[in-house]
């Protein structure tokens, strides 16, 4: 009975990049439905929001998003790179993005220890005897940051597959659809973070 | 030909492994559907047997079978399981995967291992919502809406039930997203949107759905997984949060489900009329874009789950409005279906008459909506039985029967045989008579003030639980016949031949049940879907 191939082959690179991006939509509504949450709690508590936000270090938030900006490039150059056959310097270029998504960690592990550290966490006394505007303000920091940590290292698991199957030719000049999903994925995970930076660091 | 065709079909052919193997690593959208199937059903049989659970301690006022706290875990799992586990993938993921693809003259899916993907996450999920019931302090007691504050105070096993509705969610997106793609890309050539058969629409429809909806309720349901470990206060008001917030939330994706469960059955409905009327569809573009419709402006009608929680009066009144022009392109799908079959040659097969009863509690429970929908008679029956009626005559009658009349029509296509078209006519009207006892009666026991989740209730409400009963009783006998009939047939049925209705769609023009390829050739497509004379 085995007269037909059961495997039916066929590549669709259109296909698979408007998947990618009906995926983004997803996530972009994931995170939307927190900006609800954000948006009707800071128009409830204005000045408590204010307070809260003074508690966040703007100056690790600001390196973190140059971190994230510059991380976009390379990521969007090593797209470019692997399109004009150069193998290396995608590989370089993906490498160093994943480096700057592991600082971006580095960073968050420690501004979020210095919260734990000051007994500003979710549950905490100290906690509890805060104003409830500021209160709500740090469940949103580490709920909205908390989630967006986790999608860099999925965006970093993403990554450092690609990296491996550039390195095995796998994705090359002609096959590189993989490679343009890991960039767009990683754009999201850098244009959230766009949002979040203001939001909560910025409106102090 | 004998057996043949059901030798060389994908029922026989799978991946390459052997035995159950084959069936749980195969990318073949058929075989993603049929496994869809068996574990759908598998979850209606328990959900089913836990409504009955509830009729029975109904039938009398006062406690009879259960105490007030497994009732109230009875009606939560049931809900859970039955929206979450059985209605929202029902028609889109079984018939969906395992038409969808032949419908638009494609092989398969865009991506068929992320559709293996997504049948196993359905798994995933459906196992934590078991182990709700089980393991921690007791089964959830909130209900399927998971209200906070209760939601978040209770110290029943909430967390792994939401995280199963959560879990379950990433499937259906996953689903939604693989059938856009596959809509926009893998149509045969000739195809244009326009020549494209009106199932494919809806659930063209219902995936952008799936899509934008099911995100919101996901990061909702993780927001009461925080509040729960964490206190982060969200929807505590002790803490500042609003509980009112949640409800709107939670509704914001759960009311667009309701069309995530309905428009595939309105589509449904839509291929079988022409195919037992002889005629090509009435309005064909009328019923496309009323699917498009539905589906936005059924994005924006949650509120009116709230008019009682506590809402401007400018937000009741826009929610409502909203809520009746929502109504219109329901009633512009029926009226086609009607006119469709005027001046027809109509034959009486089982999936018509399946047809005809959805069509008959679809109006029913759509009318309803509309008492529910507008502000003043909302405040008299909210959160009554009348509510319990509306739904169960949508989801059970609407979307149940069509589903049912999908299983029917495409069973022979499926698996090659024919069912006993009697046994099929016989177990419709048991399956109807019994649901139209079961649910009526609430409806008037509503208007008359019997609230919905309770376990007791004063003994004026009495006659209408005992009909209610009865026709749970009739409703079972009725897929016990359906389930005999079908079963036997899968073995034993005369074979049907590729065409057995004489429908025009590109599913009748292969095998039945098809090959793994679906086709030998690609068709090239110059009519549209329903070209009788």
């Amino acid at each position: 009975m085995e007269n037909h191939s059961l495997t039916v082959e066929h590549r669709d690179d259109t296909a698979s990049k408007m998947g990618m991006w009906l995926f983004i939509f997803t996530e972009l509504l994931l995170f939307g439905g927190l900006f609800i949450v954000y948006s009707v709690y800071r128009s409830k508590y204005p000045d408590d929001f204010h307070i809260a936000a003074h508690q966040l270090n703007t100056f690790i938030g600001t390196i973190n998003t140059i971190i994230l900006l510059v991380s976009s490039m390379t990521v969007a150059m090593s797209v470019t790179a692997i399109k004009t056959g150069k193998k290396s310097l995608a590989l370089t270029l993906i490498g160093i993005t994943i480096f700057f998504a592991f600082l971006f960690l580095v960073n968050k592990y420690f501004e979020w220890g210095l919260k734990f550290e000051h007994h500003l966490y979710p549950g905490s006394e100290l906690m509890l005897t805060l104003k409830r505007g500021e209160l709500l303000f740090f469940g949103l920091y580490f709920f909205m940051t908390g989630l967006h940590a986790f999608h860099i290292i999925v965006g970093m698991i993403f990554l450092i597959t690609i990296f491996f199957k550039v390195k095995s030719s796998e994705i090359n000049a002609d096959n590189n659809v993989l490679l343009e999903n890991g960039g767009l994925y990683w754009h999201l995970v850098d244009l959230i973070w766009i949002f979040l930076f203001p939001l909560l660091y910025l409106i102090s | 030909m004998e057996l043949n065709d059901i030798d060389k079909s994908f029922l026989r052919n799978g991946s390459k492994y052997k035995g159950i193997l084959s069936w749980l690593t195969s990318t073949d959208h058929k075989r993603i559907g049929l496994m869809y199937f068996y574990a759908v059903s598998f979850f209606f049989i328990a959900g089913g047997l836990l409504g009955g659970l509830m009729r029975l301690e109904l039938l009398k006022p006062g406690q009879d079978v259960m105490t007030a706290q497994t009732y109230n875990a009875v009606f939560t799992v049931h809900g859970v399981i039955m929206i979450f586990l059985v209605v929202i993938p029902g028609l889109a993921a079984i018939f969906g995967n395992i038409v969808l693809p032949i419908m638009i003259g494609a092989r398969d899916v865009a991506f068929p291992r992320l559709n293996l993907f997504s049948f196993y996450i359905y798994v995933i999920g459906a196992i934590f919502a078991l182990l709700s019931q089980f393991v921690g302090n007791g089964a959830p007691d909130t209900g399927w809406t998971f209200y906070a504050p209760y939601s978040t105070d209770t110290n029943t096993n909430v967390v792994a039930a939401v995280f199963a509705a959560f879990v379950l969610g990433f499937s259906s997106i996953l689903t939604g997203l693989n059938f856009i793609v596959t809509i926009h890309r893998m149509r045969a050539p000739g195809m244009t949107w326009f020549k494209m058969p009106l199932f494919p629409w809806s659930l063209y429809a219902t995936a952008w759905i799936q899509l934008l909806a099911t995100p919101i309720v996901g990061i909702t349901l993780l927001m009461i997984i925080a509040e729960r470990w964490f206190k982060i206060g969200f929807f505590d008001p002790n803490l500042g949060g609003d509980p009112i917030l949640f409800q709107h939330l939670f509704w914001i994706y759960s009311h667009p489900a309701v069309y995530i469960m309905i428009l595939p059955a309105m589509g449904v409905v839509t291929e079988i009329i022409p195919t037992f009327t002889k005629r090509r569809i009435y309005g064909y573009k009328a019923i496309a874009f009323s699917s498009i419709a539905i589906a936005a402006v059924g994005y924006l009608v949650w509120g009116h789950h709230m008019y009682t929680a506590g809402m401007s009066t400018t937000a009741r009144w826009f929610f409502s409005l909203l809520t009746f022009i929502v109504a219109i392109p329901s009633a512009i799908k029926v009226f086609n279906w009607i006119a469709t079959m005027y001046k027809g040659s109509i034959s009486l097969e089982p999936p018509f008459y399946f047809t005809l009863a959805f069509i008959f509690n679809f109006m029913i429970g759509g009318l309803t909506g509309l008492v529910l929908g507008s502000l003043a008679t909302d405040i008299h029956v909210h959160d009554t039985a009348f509510v319990v009626a509306h739904f169960h005559y949508i989801i059970f009658g609407g979307m149940g029967f069509a589903f049912l009349a999908a299983l029917h029509y495409w069973f022979p296509k499926i698996y090659g045989r024919m069912y006993n078209k009697k046994l099929a006519n016989l177990s419709c009207l048991l399956i109807f008579v019994g649901f139209t006892l079961l649910y009526f009666p609430q409806f008037i026991i509503g208007m008359e003030g019997m609230p919905r989740r309770y376990f007791d209730y004063v003994p004026e409400f009495q006659w209408g639980h005992v009909l209610s009963f009865f026709g749970a009783i009739i409703l079972f006998i009725g897929f016990i016949v359906m389930i005999v009939n079908l079963y036997k047939s899968i073995r034993k049925g005369e074979l049907a031949g590729n065409n057995p209705w004489g429908g025009k769609t590109l599913e009748w023009t292969i095998a039945s049940p098809p090959t793994v390829e679906n086709f030998e050739e690609i068709p090239v497509i110059t009519n549209g879907p329903y070209e009788y004379k």
